[in-house]
């Protein structure tokens, strides 16, 4: 049981002394190391593939291929495991996504309230809120809510869908390709889809839009 | 088990703080234990829901003052120890009494693939669906003190089947006994109102992942 209760994700304490926690994470990591059940180079490369190499630019990708092929948009609406393993990102036998479609009347929002299950392998790891017990705990009884407070109002008129990732299916949400993007190349397009959007909570904004 | 994990609905945690950073660790130890969990799963003396139970069997009082990656390291080291790759005695001096008795460890090089392939919960086996897409069914209002993936605030409720997934692993016993027991999963669709009363918006709904022994018919 950890006897260090006041940190969380957003603290940054550079240079202090190493907490009660990390001390505990330190002696387990040389303790696995000397019963030969771990390498720590291989943790290393844990930590630098999913800090530099898996993240939401891998989402990213699949939204704006989607955008730009209607062919494809159907192969990932209608089994998104099969189209996500085009990209390689994922093997076609492995974890099994689900991609679901924002649009001018459905909002689609993704959460998991009993843990905070989340597609690593397209959007990397999640942000501290989306782990965080308030999101966990109020996304699937005030969806509405949580949207305002991250900064999206949704009108009353617009139906609005909580995902609540509750078995091994992954969801990532396709949102809306923003009008005065028409013409835009993938990789323009990809520039400008947030890992937010993918998860369901923030809509597309062009940045400097000057029309 | 109906404990602090099973969050979905309670008031009193506080507003929802977004963080526009990409950076995932904070911490250079939180980076550390995500690293520790994958390379120790790798001697495949648990799974997936196995891990769940274990994190949802932590203290509610010490749950909840936790952060993510302190609950992730109780998490592990009960896994550890329930599935003796390390005694409780070396965990608190952490002193090895000796080797594991393991063939391997994850090598650097095999980070790649495995975070490709994490997980094959999908099985192809030919079992028939209890549902139709379409049907009403009913969620059990059941309180195992075990691992479930039915959360409280949608137990006893009424929904229809939006999609039938396809047959998996169940995980409810598969954290229990390892019992796999196959059979459909489903993308449950629950009205809002149904979950929370005539104040939800009637356009509002919660899509849930339920199996066949969750559901009975309507």
């Amino acid at each position: 049981m950890s006897d260090h209760h006041h940190e969380d994700d957003h603290d940054h304490h550079h240079n202090s002394p190493l907490s009660g926690t990390a001390l505990r994470v330190k002696a387990l990591e040389s303790l696995l190391v000397d019963k030969g059940l771990i390498d720590s180079k291989t943790l290393d490369e844990i930590v630098d593939t999913y800090e530099y190499r898996v993240g939401p630019r891998n989402g990213a990708q699949i939204v704006a291929r989607a955008w730009v092929d209607p062919a494809y948009k159907m192969r990932l609406l209608a089994n998104a495991t099969a189209a996500i393993a085009e990209f390689g990102f994922i093997e076609r036998w492995a974890e099994d996504m689900v991609a679901i479609e924002n649009t001018p009347t459905i909002r689609n929002m993704v959460v998991c309230t009993l843990c905070s299950c989340y597609p690593w392998p397209v959007l990397g790891l999640p942000p501290a809120w989306y782990k965080s017990d308030a999101y966990r705990a109020r996304s699937v009884i005030d969806p509405r809510g949580v949207l305002k407070e991250l900064g999206d109002d949704v009108p009353e008129s617009v139906e609005v869908r909580v995902w609540d990732s509750t078995a091994e299916l992954r969801y990532l949400v396709l949102p809306e390709r923003p009008s005065g993007t028409e013409g835009w190349t993938e990789e323009q397009l990809a520039a400008i889809v947030t890992r937010d959007s993918m998860i369901g909570v923030a809509r597309i904004e062009l940045p400097n839009v000057t029309s | 088990m109906n404990s602090i994990h099973d969050m979905g609905g309670m008031h009193g945690l506080g507003p929802v703080v977004a963080e526009h950073s990409d950076h995932v660790f904070h911490e250079y130890w939180q980076g550390r234990v995500f690293a520790l969990r994958m390379a120790c799963s790798f001697h495949r003396k648990w799974n997936a829901d196995m891990g769940r139970y274990a994190r949802e069997r932590m203290p509610a009082a010490n749950f909840l003052t936790a952060s993510y990656y302190e609950r992730a390291l109780y998490t592990l080291e009960t896994l550890l120890v329930e599935n003796g790759l390390v005694t409780s005695a070396e965990l608190s001096s952490g002193n090895s009494t000796g080797k594991a008795e393991v063939s391997g460890v994850l090598q650097p090089s095999a980070v790649a693939a495995i975070v490709r392939s994490r997980r094959k919960s999908r099985i192809d086996e030919e079992i028939a669906p209890h549902f139709n897409v379409g049907d009403r069914v009913m969620t059990l209002n059941e309180h195992p003190i075990g691992h479930t993936r039915l959360p409280r605030y949608a137990r006893g409720r009424q929904g229809v089947i939006d999609r039938d997934h396809g047959v998996f692993v169940f995980a409810d016993s598969n954290a229990m006994t390892r019992d796999r027991k196959p059979q459909h999963l489903y993308g449950v669709r629950i009205a809002a109102t149904e979950l929370w009363g005539d104040n939800a918006s009637p356009r509002d709904s919660v899509y849930l992942d339920l199996w066949d022994d969750h559901l009975k018919p309507v």
